[in-house]
């Protein structure tokens, strides 16, 4: 068993103490009445560029992506750098889809993407589809960050057993639960900017330190064995590796910003023109990701796994334990407690966010729509103040009780499950040709079929889909929302013959997507 | 199917856009850039291609903002 590290320790909690106290003290920044929902659940739509920058990045670049990504490079070798790719490929979405669901949004009060749904096509139920993939989707993502702050806990010492060992973990949780309650999505927003801050600070020195110490790239890479090193060359009448990594990255791109957390920090900004702007600057986390991909290679060449004093947490935590092994390898004391704290925080943030946008989905979507249909304000607030207290204890209370590689396979399910959303809230921003119950049909259709791929495949992300004897493997959640799409275009001109013209039920105009 | 904006500005700014599809798609071909060599500080092809790939994204969408801007 380790021992406890106290000035890492020390400085993990004062850095912690002070992000608490910004929580609450954010309630105050850019004043708003926080008994209305949009001033909670998207910040009064007052963040301007800069804090976009932070929130977004903050919001996409979490805990789990710094733990996880270098843990599969470490594991698995050069087919984590999807992540590269994947990063590369959302800009140009982010640029041209959602200023015009921006816009439509602020100018129709929507805060979630059901509400737009609801108004573009007019259909509960498809509102509701929406609503509750994106509910679904986003919880088994809260329950991971949470592995993310357990990770660093469990480097820095703090260890025990039974309750004393989960405590920490629930303190940190209560303190999230409390600022987020409070302050709502301003909360987030203002530790993003120190979360970030200290990320790309450990990043950089992580960069620059480990090469120093290990004698150059040169000497890492030539440590890492030649099958981790590039991706394996696929054999003859088979794209392997090669379909696999570019589906993954394109697959993971569509569906990213289709999170109803995305959503909600995008529809915080001022205006279209902020998340223009940072279509253009966000790229700089895309290059600290694949910095840390590359750093989980450093710790192949390091050779930590193989050291006892890093055994204990390599056997508890698996390849999560890579990026704290090798910083607790290569850095003074009170820089492991910067390091570390960053990653820690860097959990609470996006699950703040998503347990608002979880909160939001439930207040519009479920609760106004079906069960109390005239809510005041405040009432509007107070259950979504509730709820998102709810989907964070629900989270919790699942890290706590239930295996993680649960958690880890309910998220891969979820990028499947979200994907499917993208008919009606990306190509919606452009069209309404789309009949909605065709939308509704082939998201079923894109639903059920991706979770039969992936319980085929055991839960893998790839799928062997082979054509005319060419294998194809490839991401489900991209395969299956091209069959989605297909059911769509199809069903549409059939349904619009049989049940009559849609285009009266759509409360939005042309004019409200300009930018 | 875009929304008709009506000035004939946007149509003519609209052509800068297929800009950025042609970045995104050079990233999709691994075949490509798949190898070790030539290396860059010691760092594998593999790795200082895509690295460099986020920063000449990065500057085409900024490109794109610039030019696309309502003046």
């Amino acid at each position: 068993m380790p021992q406890v590290n106290w000035i890492a320790l020390c400085v993990f909690v004062l850095l912690f103490a002070f992000i608490t106290w910004l929580g609450f003290a954010a309630a105050r920044w850019r004043k708003g009445d926080l008994d209305q929902l949009h001033e909670w659940g998207l910040g009064g739509r007052r963040f301007g560029t800069v804090v976009t920058w932070f929130l977004v990045g903050g919001d996409i670049y979490t805990a789990y992506t710094f733990i996880a990504v270098p843990a599969l490079a470490f594991g698995a070798g050069a087919v984590a750098f999807f992540a590269v790719p994947y990063t590369i490929l959302i800009y140009p979405l982010l640029f041209l889809v959602f200023p015009r669901l921006w816009s439509v949004c602020h100018k129709h009060g929507y805060i979630t993407a059901g509400d737009f749904v609801r108004g573009r096509f007019g259909n509960r139920w498809l509102a509701l589809a929406v609503t509750l993939t994106g509910i679904i989707a986003t919880l088994p993502y809260i329950a991971l960050q949470l592995v993310g702050i357990q990770v660093v806990v469990g480097a820095l010492g703090v260890t025990g057993s039974g309750l004393a060992a989960d405590l920490p973990l629930i303190i940190a949780f209560a303190v999230l639960a409390a600022f987020t309650y409070s302050s709502g999505l301003r909360a987030p927003a203002s530790i993003a900017i120190v979360k970030d801050a200290l990320i790309y600070v450990a990043t950089f020195a992580i960069i620059i330190v480990v090469p120093w110490k290990l004698g150059g790239f040169g000497k890492i890479f030539a440590a890492v064995p030649p099958h981790k090193l590039l991706l394996a060359v696929p054999g003859p009448n088979s794209a392997g590796s090669y379909s696999a990594y570019a589906t993954l990255a394109l697959g993971s791109a569509l569906a990213l910003f289709l999170y109803p957390h995305s959503l909600t920090a995008i529809l915080s900004a001022s205006s279209g023109r902020a998340i223009r702007r940072n279509a253009a600057i966000l790229p700089g986390y895309s290059f600290m990701l694949g910095l840390l991909a590359m750093v989980g290679l450093f710790v192949i060449a390091a050779g930590v796994s193989d050291l006892p004093q890093y055994a204990w947490g390599f056997k508890t935590f698996k390849n999560n334990f890579a990026v704290p092994a090798l910083i607790l390898h290569t850095f003074p004391s009170w820089f492991v407690g910067v390091a570390f704290a960053a990653i820690a925080i860097g959990a609470l943030v996006p699950a703040a966010i998503m347990s608002i946008a979880v909160a939001n989905l439930y207040t519009r979507n479920i609760h106004r729509e079906f069960i109390n249909r005239q809510p005041t304000d405040k009432q509007e607030a107070q259950m979504a103040k509730w709820v998102s207290l709810v989907a964070k204890v629900g989270a919790l209370v699942f890290i706590l009780f239930v295996p993680t590689k649960y958690a880890i396979q309910l998220q891969l399910l979820g990028g499947i499950w979200i994907i499917q959303t993208l008919p009606a809230v990306m190509l919606g921003a452009y069209t309404r040709w789309f009949n909605d119950w065709a939308l509704l049909l082939g998201w079923a259709v894109g639903t059920f079929a991706g979770t039969a791929m992936a319980v085929a495949t055991h839960l893998s992300s790839t799928y062997p889909l082979s054509l005319g004897g060419y294998q194809l493997p490839g991401y489900s959640a991209l395969y299956t929302v091209v069959l989605n799409l297909a059911v769509v275009i199809v069903l549409t001109p059939l349904f619009n013959a049989l049940g009559g013209r849609q285009g009266a039920r759509d409360e939005t105009l042309p004019a409200d997507y300009g930018v | 199917m875009p929304a008709q904006n009506g000035a004939p500005n946007e149509r003519r700014n609209r052509s800068w856009w297929y800009l950025l599809f042609l970045v995104q798609f050079g990233i999709l071909w691994p075949p490509f850039y798949n190898k070790a060599a030539p290396a860059l500080l010691g760092i594998p092809f593999f790795y200082w291609f895509q690295l460099l790939w986020v920063i000449v994204c990065a500057l085409v969408t900024g490109a794109v903002y610039v030019l696309t801007r309502r003046q």
